[in-house]
């Protein structure tokens, strides 16, 4: 078949180490987006008018740029103007931050919105504290909310990490590119096997993830 | 900033700008058929190819858009499937945006209600003749602002066409960087063409967004 090289040697060893490349990057920015996020979709929700020209004008910023711009802004443009030499690795870290940061806090925002006036009022005539109704009503409700769409943005972050290696991230796809570079002259067929092999690699990650978040949603609907 | 170099470095990024047009063009026309056809595949259950659409659903959502361009554009030719650098970011950017394309038509034909479907079969129309003139009308009214949104999100991905060497503005913007070092000018430029195509887009689509809130 001449997909015999994925066997060989090194070869699955190296892949996962990409593929751990991958999701160290994916998962630090999750959990960097989170805090972000939230505090994001809080600030959203708050009447002050120059916040909300701040915060929206950030937000459709970064929801217009394609990621690989912002990666190119934050790699190259902050060695020439701030004299920052982040290593491609930190350059994609802080672009995933603050683009999950910033789809987060719109979806916190969406979810805060959504639980309405009357569920606040009818727990403070019940006698709960703001701490209580925040912890006990609208946290719980609005998390449900939150949930699926959130999932879904981990699955985008993690498909959108390949393109670190256009910065020159060695992750999961520099690394198949690498074996197919290895074995060019031995198996010529490498480059139909190997991004097959990395479709599905990604796929096994992103593909649980999908359901989860249509399992969370179809849970809120019932 | 040299506003001399920028100026100088212009004609280059509209060049530029067209390539990333026609190929978002392209691969949103492409995207926009594929979805359709999947979606009412689905709606229908036609055997077989009910199946294999929820697979090719699956993969294209699921899978990163620089993989699949990349075994399209390096994978296939072992095949003997060789494609232009053109044909091949279309193909991609249909193959991505027909799984997300056929979501958003599925779930809006999902909601027009099975009354509709019954009255028309009643009034004697076939079903196709049904899903053209009572069904699909009424579903686009409710699929259109996720589909502006899956626009938005196929411009943005056309910018992986660079990584097989399509001069779009991604690549222009490398080749400066990478050839005179006008790193500052060049990224300028290039997030001022971005925001020139999507800005635009995007306003439509909250503005569709919030009329159809409002309808409801």
């Amino acid at each position: 078949m001449g997909a015999e090289f994925l066997l060989q040697g090194a070869t699955i060893k190296r892949l996962l180490v990409g593929l751990g490349v991958t999701l160290r990057i994916s998962l630090v920015s999750v959990a960097l987006s989170i805090p972000f996020g939230v505090l994001m979709g809080v600030l959203f929700t708050r009447k002050n008018r120059m916040l909300q020209v701040v915060l929206r004008a950030y937000l459709n910023f970064i929801r217009v740029m394609p990621q690989l711009v912002l990666l190119y802004v934050v790699f190259f443009g902050s060695a020439t103007t701030l004299g920052l030499n982040f290593s491609g690795e930190v350059a994609s870290i802080i672009v995933f931050t603050l683009w999950g940061a910033a789809e987060l806090g719109d979806l916190v925002r969406a979810a805060l919105e959504s639980i309405p006036r009357s569920q606040y009022d009818s727990s403070y005539v019940l006698g709960l504290t703001q701490r209580q109704t925040f912890l006990r009503v609208i946290l719980p409700q609005a998390l449900s909310r939150l949930l699926p769409p959130s999932v879904n943005l981990v699955t985008r972050i993690v498909k959108t990490t390949s393109l670190c290696m256009l910065i020159g991230v060695v992750e999961v796809v520099r690394v198949g590119q690498q074996i197919i570079d290895y074995y060019r002259f031995d198996y010529p067929q490498g480059a139909l096997w190997t991004y097959a092999t990395l479709a599905l690699l990604y796929f096994c990650i992103c593909w649980p993830l999908s359901m989860l978040s249509k399992w969370l949603e179809g849970r809120n609907t019932r | 900033m040299d506003w001399g170099l920028v100026h100088a470095y212009t004609p280059l990024f509209v060049t530029a700008l067209r390539v990333t047009l026609m190929v978002s063009a392209g691969g949103v026309a492409a995207a926009l058929v594929v979805g359709l056809l999947v979606a009412i595949v689905r709606l229908w259950h036609v055997p077989v190819l009910d199946q294999l659409s929820i697979a090719y659903v699956e993969v294209a959502r699921n899978t990163p858009s620089l993989v699949q361009l990349f075994f399209l554009y390096f994978g296939l030719p072992k095949l003997g499937i060789l494609l232009s650098q053109e044909t091949c970011a279309i193909v991609c950017l249909a193959f991505l945006g027909g799984g997300y394309m056929a979501e958003a038509f599925r779930a809006a034909l999902v909601a027009v209600p099975p009354i509709q479907h019954e009255s028309a079969q009643v009034l004697g129309l076939t079903r196709r003749q049904a899903m053209r003139h009572v069904v699909l009308p009424q579903a686009m009214a409710q699929a259109t602002p996720a589909l502006v949104a899956n626009v938005v999100f196929l411009v943005k991905e056309s910018s992986v066409v660079s990584g097989i060497a399509l001069a779009d503005l991604m690549y222009v913007a490398k080749d400066i960087i990478g050839q005179s070092y006008d790193t500052v000018e060049a990224l300028f430029l290039l997030v001022v063409a971005y925001a020139i195509i999507l800005l635009p887009i995007s306003a439509v689509g909250s503005a569709i967004e919030r009329r159809f809130a409002y309808g409801r």
